[in-house]
């Protein structure tokens, strides 16, 4: 059955629409969860709010959930869904980068439209910014595709990689984000701010 | 009666349930679409627009425009992400909305000045956007979406991004704390 749009059963245009359905969804979520302000995003790198790293883990294991039953259901084929290719030098490179604006900035690209949809300014200033960091990508890509393309490895499965089952390492991943759960509440009451 | 700072912690949905809510939008994605959400994808197909538009012969000639059409056929701003992304402004909108939220400001610590804090939000949208160009998709598509799909670059780019902003949040602590 799914994907819908990869196996046909849904025109182009359909599939459009539902992708801004599910942006209507996306945003939504985000802005309910607090995704909209830039010193609530910045709390999980001092502690103080963790509202990220559980909103992000939570997610991340219910799709990879909901995608493992999908698949035992029959309901998709998960060799019709991408995977993200693994380019190892530009994804950790790539990464840091990101996580030095994420650190400088305190938004990620996602959260600056949300945070831009109720008015915040600065938010509207990041997404400036992203412009310019994608144009200046774009000019020098000569620069950097050496970069850039190194270190192809296909579309590994991280549970591949690690010589484990799917539903293994969803498990281990699961226990592992609980103990993270445990470790966020704890800080959040070690470093207290009442005003942000 | 509620007091204010408890009226104040249910001002935002509980971040777990939001977490699943999250996940069901990002499975929606993946059945529907047979990809994950995503975010820096939209501005991409913004600036291949403009560099396009104002210097058409130039950009044949670029790499990285060639790489987009490779991937995208027709109109640049007709993809799944521009309008995925469309609907992000609407639906944080409408959550602004019935939250009360919605209002013109410039956010930022009492200890930095609002001209800081938009220089800081400028610099750090650059290295976000060029960052997540190498990284073949930022927080949303690349590790997010990676992730829910078990893919290795996905988690790599995710520990790479958390764990770089931990290493210097200590550096830029006095922007947030």
């Amino acid at each position: 059955m799914g994907p819908l749009s990869v196996n046909e059963l849904i025109s182009e245009n359909t599939n459009l629409f539902l992708a801004f359905i599910i942006g209507i969804g996306f945003g939504f979520v985000l802005e309910q969860s607090g995704f909209s302000s830039s010193r609530k995003l910045a709390g999980v790198f001092y502690g103080y709010d963790t509202v990220v790293l559980k909103v992000f883990f939570t997610a991340a294991i219910t799709a990879m959930l909901g995608l493992l039953f999908f698949s035992l259901f029959g309901w998709v084929d998960l060799n019709l869904v991408y995977v993200n290719p693994t380019y190892l030098t530009s994804a950790i490179i790539g990464g840091m980068i990101m996580g030095v604006g994420f650190i400088i900035g305190g938004y990620c690209p996602g959260t600056s439209f949300c945070g831009v949809s109720i008015g915040k300014i600065d938010a509207f200033v990041f997404i400036g910014g992203l412009f310019l960091g994608v144009l200046i990508f774009g000019l020098g890509y000569n620069i950097w595709d050496g970069m850039y393309l190194a270190k192809f490895l296909g579309s590994p499965k991280i549970s591949t990689t690690l010589g484990l089952s799917d539903g293994v390492f969803a498990f281990l991943l699961i226990i592992i984000a609980l103990v993270m759960f445990r470790v966020a509440e704890w800080a959040e009451k070690k470093f207290p701010r009442e005003q942000y | 009666m509620v007091n204010s700072k408890e009226s104040k912690k249910t001002k935002y949905l509980n971040p777990y349930v939001g977490g699943v809510l999250l996940g069901i939008v990002l499975l929606a994605a993946n059945f529907v679409s047979g990809r994950g959400l995503g975010a820096s994808g939209a501005i991409k197909s913004v600036v291949v627009t403009s560099m396009t538009t104002i210097a058409p012969s130039a950009s044949e000639k670029s790499g990285f425009i060639k790489e987009f059409t490779a991937s995208h056929s027709g109109n640049p701003m007709k993809t799944w992400l521009v309008f995925e992304m469309l609907g992000v402004l609407v639906g944080g909108f409408f959550s602004g909305v019935l939250a009360g939220r919605v209002k013109l400001k410039v956010e930022h610590s009492p200890k930095i000045t609002s001209r800081k804090r938009l220089f800081l939000a400028l610099t750090g949208g650059v290295l976000f956007g060029f960052g997540s160009q190498l990284g073949r998709g930022c927080t949303s598509g690349s590790a997010l979406s990676g992730m829910a799909v078990l893919s290795l670059g996905g988690f790599i780019t995710m520990m790479a991004i958390f764990g770089t902003a931990y290493a210097f949040a200590y550096l830029f602590r006095k922007n947030w704390i």
